[in-house]
């Protein structure tokens, strides 16, 4: 569904993807595990076009998107939860739910269209005037998964929906993502820190290290494999 | 505590008081008189005396009763808490009864031909105030420059009007169009632009409209201006006192006494409905997609992107849309003096403009109207005394800053706030 070959993006002359190779088939759960600065943030703004990559190819559906803009690729069903959710904190939860609707035609069955956020997220109904940044951190979650939903996407770019947010309701995150991807039939791929969660929840996995993906596997496999666990999982790893 | 915070106050009063003096002792107290053709100084320093003691003891009062408020729950003095709670609970009851009074106003007994010409300067403001705020609070884009767009509807309106004879209903909408498409050239070198640089480019944007108007010689007639432009008519009726042979005017259609202040009435009527017409538009279109994608794209650009808005298009309608309102403020500028010239259209108007949508507590509609009769109001009252009319208008800026320093009528206040706890 969604491929991407040898990648590279740059921030000026700071390289931060070297030669990237992913592939997201449809259906899947796919994650991507890597340090602070390894560069995953930069791997999924790369493909919703926010940055633009300097050289390779991004295929989505057999079309090539690395060089469309932003507004142009969420139309083709991609949407991205931005890191650190990115809420519109002035305007109301509605507000921001109809802002995720906005591309095309795609705002005209909102009514229906946000009752299947409230049925994942019962909470952000109660809460629909209310300011978005008078939400909890988990709250503001639900609502920017919910917000990038209204957009009706094929494939959703997750990236680090546990930062910041109260055990509790991380689990109940990614219970949701469980359910976007079983019951509404999103491709996910999901970008963390949150290593043993992550991997846990996918059905593959690639692990980033300073721009370039040095492992893949399954989930299951990941999780078994010695250097993640010394890196990622145990001791000095990320809780 | 108590005695230290005293102490700490009177030092600072006294430093205020030596730059009070550093200050208006070269500026007030020393005055040159020409005397038999040579100069000499009269130093004044009892006026200089009494300014330095003004601004100490104002200092040390507003240590002792503004500065000293309760830090924990930042509550201000109990007037300005007073004053702010009406302003954010009465926000509609107060734009409802403007309106009343504005409708009713011209009727007045009260009202003469002076009060009807600030009336009809101050809602010219406001309709500016209402445009830019369009820019400014929904969009976010700090634009300086926003009087090149009042030039641009003003002279447009006026060069089709003098030379083509159209009425003013038809010069306007061609008025709007002109100034949106310069708001999309504006737009599109600053697409890319953010904070302080945008706000650099529209000054300069801004500067270049009018010395282009200055230097057009051919088109513009530069600094003479242009005269003679058309007034504009009631739907075809012309306020005149002597009609031409054979000629209908708004008196002699109404079978009543010929009378100056029909004009004047007309035009501030005029002005009334391209401002809540402006009002009207803002409110509607902040419910609509656009409106939406404004607010948004002022909150956070790169969530924007993500959603799939596209900012491009959305910042240019901001830019074109502001621009338009401005410009039918310029064309009815052109009809009501009947004169232009790039005079009208310098810098510390679109100054003005903008400190009116930023005291008014940017995004908010009545905001806007509160501070312009604030602002204007207080110009006007002191045009007997010229020389403070820009000090007072500073003062303003300045206690609109201490008490209300997000604007009169601040709409971003979140939504729910905590009760304060009844244990204190």
């Amino acid at each position: 569904m969604l491929s991407i070959s040898n990648v590279e993006t740059f921030y000026g002359n700071i390289q931060a993807l070297r030669r990237v190779n992913v592939k997201v088939n449809s259906g899947e759960i796919v994650s991507l595990i890597g340090s602070n600065g390894a560069g995953k943030s930069t791997l999924l703004m790369t493909i919703s076009g926010v940055n633009k990559a300097t050289t390779g190819e991004i295929k989505f559906d057999e079309k090539n998107i690395e060089s469309l803009p932003p507004h142009d690729i969420v139309n083709l069903g991609i949407s991205q939860v931005p890191e650190g959710r990115r809420i519109f904190s002035r305007l109301s939860v509605e507000d921001n739910l109809r802002l995720g609707a906005s591309s095309n035609e795609k705002g005209k069955n909102f009514d229906s269209d946000v009752k299947g956020v409230y049925d994942l997220f019962p909470v952000l109904k109660d809460r629909l005037t209310q300011r978005g940044g008078t939400l909890s951190g988990g709250e503001q979650q639900m609502l920017a998964i919910g917000r990038a939903l209204m957009a009706k996407p094929k494939m959703l770019l997750l990236d680090e929906p546990s930062l910041g947010i109260a055990p509790k309701l991380v689990n109940q995150i990614f219970i949701a993502i469980k359910n976007i991807n079983k019951e509404k039939k999103v491709t996910i791929f999901l970008v963390e820190q949150n290593a043993k969660k992550a991997l846990e929840l996918a059905d593959r996995g690639y692990v980033l290290v300073n721009g370039n993906v040095t492992l893949e596997g399954t989930g299951q496999d990941l999780l078994k494999n010695k250097d993640i666990q010394a890196a990622y999982l145990e001791g000095g790893g990320k809780k | 505590m108590e005695k230290k915070f005293f102490q700490t106050s009177i030092k600072d009063s006294l430093f205020t008081g030596l730059i009070a003096l550093a200050l208006f002792g070269p500026i007030v107290g020393l005055r040159t008189v020409a005397k038999n053709e040579v100069l000499e100084v009269h130093p004044k320093w009892f006026i200089v005396l009494i300014i330095v003691i003004v601004c100490a003891v104002g200092r040390f009062l507003t240590n002792l009763y503004i500065y000293n408020r309760d830090q924990k729950t930042g509550i201000q003095s109990s007037i300005g808490k007073s004053i702010s709670n009406f302003l954010d609970t009465k926000g509609y009851q107060i734009a409802l009864t403007a309106i009343i009074f504005s409708v009713i106003f011209p009727f007045l007994p009260f009202t003469d031909r002076y009060l009807m010409d600030i009336a009809i300067m101050m809602l010219t403001y406001i309709m500016l105030g209402w445009g830019l705020n369009i820019v400014i609070g929904l969009a976010g884009l700090l634009d300086l420059g926003y009087v090149a767009f009042y030039a641009v509807g003003a002279y447009s309106y006026a060069l089709f009007a003098i030379h083509f004879g159209w009425s003013f209903w038809i010069c306007l909408p061609i008025a709007g169009i002109f100034a949106a498409m310069f708001g999309v050239l504006l737009g599109f070198p600053v697409l890319r632009l953010r904070g302080d640089y945008l706000a650099i480019v529209t000054l300069a944007f801004g500067e270049m409209i009018r010395i282009l108007l200055l230097n057009w010689y051919q088109l513009t007639k530069g600094p003479d201006g242009l005269t003679g432009i058309p007034r504009p008519s009631f739907f075809g009726l012309p306020f005149k006192s002597f009609p031409d042979e054979g000629e209908q005017t708004f008196h002699t259609f109404f079978g009543i006494e010929y009378d100056p202040m029909q004009r004047i009435i007309f035009l501030y009527y005029l002005i009334l409905v391209l401002a809540l017409i402006t009002n009207l538009f803002t409110i509607k279109i902040r419910r609509l997609p656009i409106g939406r994608a404004w607010e948004a794209l002022r909150e956070d650009e790169i969530a924007c992107k993500s959603l799939g808005v596209n900012p491009r298009n959305t910042k240019l309608t901001a830019f074109a849309i502001g621009a338009m309102f401005g410009g039918f403020a310029g064309s009815f500028f052109a009809t009501r003096q009947a004169f232009i010239s790039p005079e009208s259209f310098t810098f510390i108007e679109s100054a003005i403009i903008v400190a009116i949508v930023v005291l008014g507590g940017m995004g908010s509609q009545t905001g806007v109207v509160l501070a312009t009769v604030f602002l204007i109001g207080l110009i006007e009252v002191f045009r007997d005394f010229e020389s403070y009319r820009m000090i007072a208008f500073g003062g303003a800026m300045v206690l609109i800053m201490i008490f209300r320093p997000r604007g009169i009528l601040a709409t971003r206040k979140p939504t729910i706030t905590l009760e304060k706890s009844s244990s204190k």
